[in-house]
């Protein structure tokens, strides 16, 4: 692997000045100059010779498995910085999340930056060095990217993409339409904390709560999960629309029924607090660090067992079953034997979480 | 959760269901029809589907979900008021959220919003007196919505408006009455409710002597509920209590929130700010008269229907839409040829699909899991 930044250092730098203007999109030194001390510099990039791409050794990815993996994320939080993350580590866990529940290792980030002009460079260099400390500890690194600035009001403050290669495990195959009857739906903890804690952020309702965003690269957990519940059906990171959204792309997908049990469904009680206040249902909260797994019932019991093994699964939970009866619907049994239709969600419950 | 979960345990509703099950029993005897109890908050109806609380009730009890959701009842043309108000460059226009999506004959809050017109959402009448304050060159318009539960915030807000001298600020007062339109749906001459299950936090506000007529000139039982699945179901088995022993009285199941006398400093803004319009359109029951309410002479400054000059076209409903016949309980929600095809709570049609509490959309969304057609239409 050759990954590098695709514009090179050059010395002697001048002092950047404190926000970011329509010159640091230029294409000129005063772009280089922000690219090489906010982004290289943090990102610990290599100093070998710029190039426009990173470059890969096809003989080391393919030792580690027999498939590639590729995805995309964008984000546009508001705010930028909210309780247990901000948007810069949100995009690196968030994209490394999307190629663990393909069962696949990750392997390299990039990391394309839309930035508002005017921006404090402070907030600026804040992100890169979050997005290099997540990078960091997972043990990803970002390899390659690109930056651009627009006028005022032509983008909200800064927006982040993050692409991620990653190779899959051998013989793994997971897939959202493979679940079959009897299958045991399991999650890796409390959920809707990240939805919760956004809007709580935002400070528009006053509310004194302290919710932290559950923000967490997964592929630790995925890959424990994997190798001790091997016949794993379906992973899927439950994020927008929440665990609500991602039963009802199962149901539907595999043609089976989804049934729940609202007892066995794991909230913090802030959470839930949160919710009754706001009329909002945290099964349709988004989460960045949380799992759906389906799992043969067979393995259900040492699949919980390793989740609860992992700090990022101490809460696991097995919250339902797949049936063979009403397919495409989840149905969950409320706390005292009612029973209720969990449908998808039409719009967004909140807009820009993620 | 403290002061939640008391009212959501499960032994508790099993026991308050065996004594439903019982008396329902008893009474069923010698009846041709069910037992039609409306319940008139769309809050209830949100909760009665949250809990699934149909499903474990025997056949002979049925719901009827009443006109309680103030988003639902609001007709076309009113939404076209809105968004030509909005539309308004010099405008921002701020509502509660569930009323975004709600169809007018043009478009809704939310299409006029990304063509381009400044359409926030708020969460309280004060975040719109704030928005005004912080905009002094913008006109900042509030969508007042909602019965006698919202009516006192919005009145607050405006005297307090008036006293800060804030001339950017105004009301589109869509606020409506509970009690003229109770009337009115009990002197429809077909109507097959049985008793009412009373809204709660409308009470919290006007207290229980209002309907006093419900029981004394219609001879029907209504019980004043809360909103838990257990202030519910004790509520429907008062209901039945009553009807069995041939009595109709207004109860209060939710004191702890419901003072019989209401809310008097609440009562004193809504005196205050407001008059009764001679009449208000609903959708689905037409012109109701006295149920709307317009802000008072004195404070006409802050009446956006004084202040901008609004088209206050009556728009007919499609005639598809059988959203009235849905209102009065004449029509199950998923009995309605236009359930779930060609209107859904992506493409609504009418109202009732629009908002969380609106029956159809619950319907749609929970599922009533009694009614095997659902499966077909959604």
């Amino acid at each position: 692997m050759n990954p590098v930044f695709p514009l090179p250092l050059r010395a002697p730098r001048r002092a950047l000045p404190k926000t970011v203007t329509l010159a640091h999109g230029g294409g000129g030194s005063a772009m280089r100059d922000l690219i090489d001390e906010v982004f290289i510099d943090t990102f610990n990039g290599t100093t070998g010779a710029p190039e426009d791409q990173a470059r890969f050794d096809l003989a080391a990815l393919t030792a580690k498995g027999d498939r590639l993996a590729f995805t995309t994320d964008g984000f546009v939080v508001d705010p930028l910085f909210f309780p247990g993350g901000d948007i810069g580590k949100l995009a690196v866990c968030g994209t490394i999340n999307d190629l663990a529940v393909g069962a696949a290792k990750p392997i390299a980030l990039s990391c394309a930056v839309i930035i508002e002009e005017g921006l404090p460079l402070e907030t600026l260099r804040a992100v890169a060095r979050s997005m290099a400390d997540a990078a960091h500890a997972a043990g990803v690194p970002i390899v390659t990217g690109d930056t651009k600035v627009v006028a005022r009001g032509a983008c909200d403050k800064l927006f982040i993409t993050t692409t991620g290669i990653g190779v899959v495990r051998t013989g793994m195959d997971v897939g959202i339409g493979r679940a079959r009857p009897g299958d045991v739906v399991l999650v890796n903890g409390q959920l809707g904390d990240h939805g919760a804690a956004i809007l709580n952020a935002r400070g528009d309702l006053a509310l004194q709560a302290e919710i932290e965003s559950d923000c967490a690269a997964l592929h630790d957990l995925i890959d424990m999960l994997v190798t001790a519940a091997p016949g794993v059906r379906t992973l899927r990171d439950a994020t927008r629309g929440g665990v609500a959204a991602v039963l009802n792309e199962l149901a539907s997908a595999s043609g089976v029924g989804v049934r729940i049990r609202e007892l066995d469904t794991p909230i913090r009680s802030d959470v839930q607090g949160f919710c009754e206040i706001l009329g909002l249902d945290p099964l349709y909260l988004a989460n960045e660090g949380k799992i759906v797994a389906v799992v043969p019932p067979d393995q259900a019991e040492a699949a919980l067992c390793v989740l609860r093994a992992h700090p990022l699964g101490r809460d696991a939970a097995q919250i339902g079953v797949v049936t063979d009866g009403r397919p495409g619907r989840v149905v969950m049994q409320t706390r005292f034997g009612g029973e209720r239709i969990v449908d998808m969600l039409v719009g967004d419950q909140l807009p820009r979480i993620c | 959760m403290r002061y939640v979960d008391e009212f959501r345990d499960p032994a508790l509703a099993r026991g308050l269901i065996r004594e439903i099950e019982t008396l329902a029993a008893r009474m069923e005897r010698g009846r041709d029809r069910p037992f039609s109890i409306m319940e008139v908050c769309g809050g209830h109806t949100h909760a009665i589907f949250r809990y699934g609380l149909e499903g474990l009730l025997p056949d002979i009890i049925e719901f009827v979900h009443g006109p309680g959701c103030p988003v639902c009842v609001l007709p076309m043309g009113r939404v076209d008021d809105c968004v030509t108000i909005a539309e308004r460059p010099e405008v921002i226009f701020a509502t509660f959220g569930d009323a975004m999506r709600v169809p007018g004959s043009r478009k809704s809050l939310l299409v006029a919003k990304a063509d381009g017109a400044d359409v926030r959402m708020v969460y309280s009448p004060l975040d719109a007196l704030a928005l005004a304050r912080r905009n002094p060159d913008r006109e900042v318009v509030f969508f007042g919505l909602g019965f006698e539960t919202t009516m006192p915030s919005t009145a607050l807000t405006v005297m307090r408006a008036a006293r800060e001298g804030i001339g950017n600020f105004s009301i589109f007062c869509n606020h409506i009455t509970i009690i003229p339109t109770l009337r009115a749906l009990l002197e429809m001459p077909d109507l097959g409710i049985d008793g009412f299950i009373g809204p709660g936090h409308v009470s919290m506000v006007i207290g229980t002597e209002p309907y006093r007529f419900i029981a004394e000139e219609f001879a029907k039982p209504m019980v004043v509920a809360g909103f838990e699945p257990i202030d519910l179901l004790q509520s429907l088995l008062m209901v039945l209590r009553q009807l069995d022993e041939g009595r109709a009285a207004i109860e209060n199941q939710y004191a702890r929130v419901v003072p019989d006398a209401g809310n008097p400093r609440a009562m004193g803004a809504v005196e205050e700010v407001y008059e009764l319009r001679p009449t208000f359109e609903w959708r689905g029951l037409g012109s109701i008269a006295h149920s709307g309410v317009r802000l008072r002479e004195a404070y006409a400054s802050f009446d956006a229907e004084r202040r901008f000059a609004m088209p206050e076209i009556q728009v007919a409903d499609p005639d598809s839409c059988r959203c009235g016949e849905v209102l009065t309980g004449q029509l199950k929600p998923w009995a309605c040829p236009m359930f779930g095809t060609a209107c859904t709570p992506e493409t609504p049609l009418g109202a009732l699909m629009v908002s969380s509490e609106g029956s159809c959309a619950a319907y749609y969304q929970y599922g009533g899991m009694r009614q095997p057609q659902l499966e077909g239409a959604a």
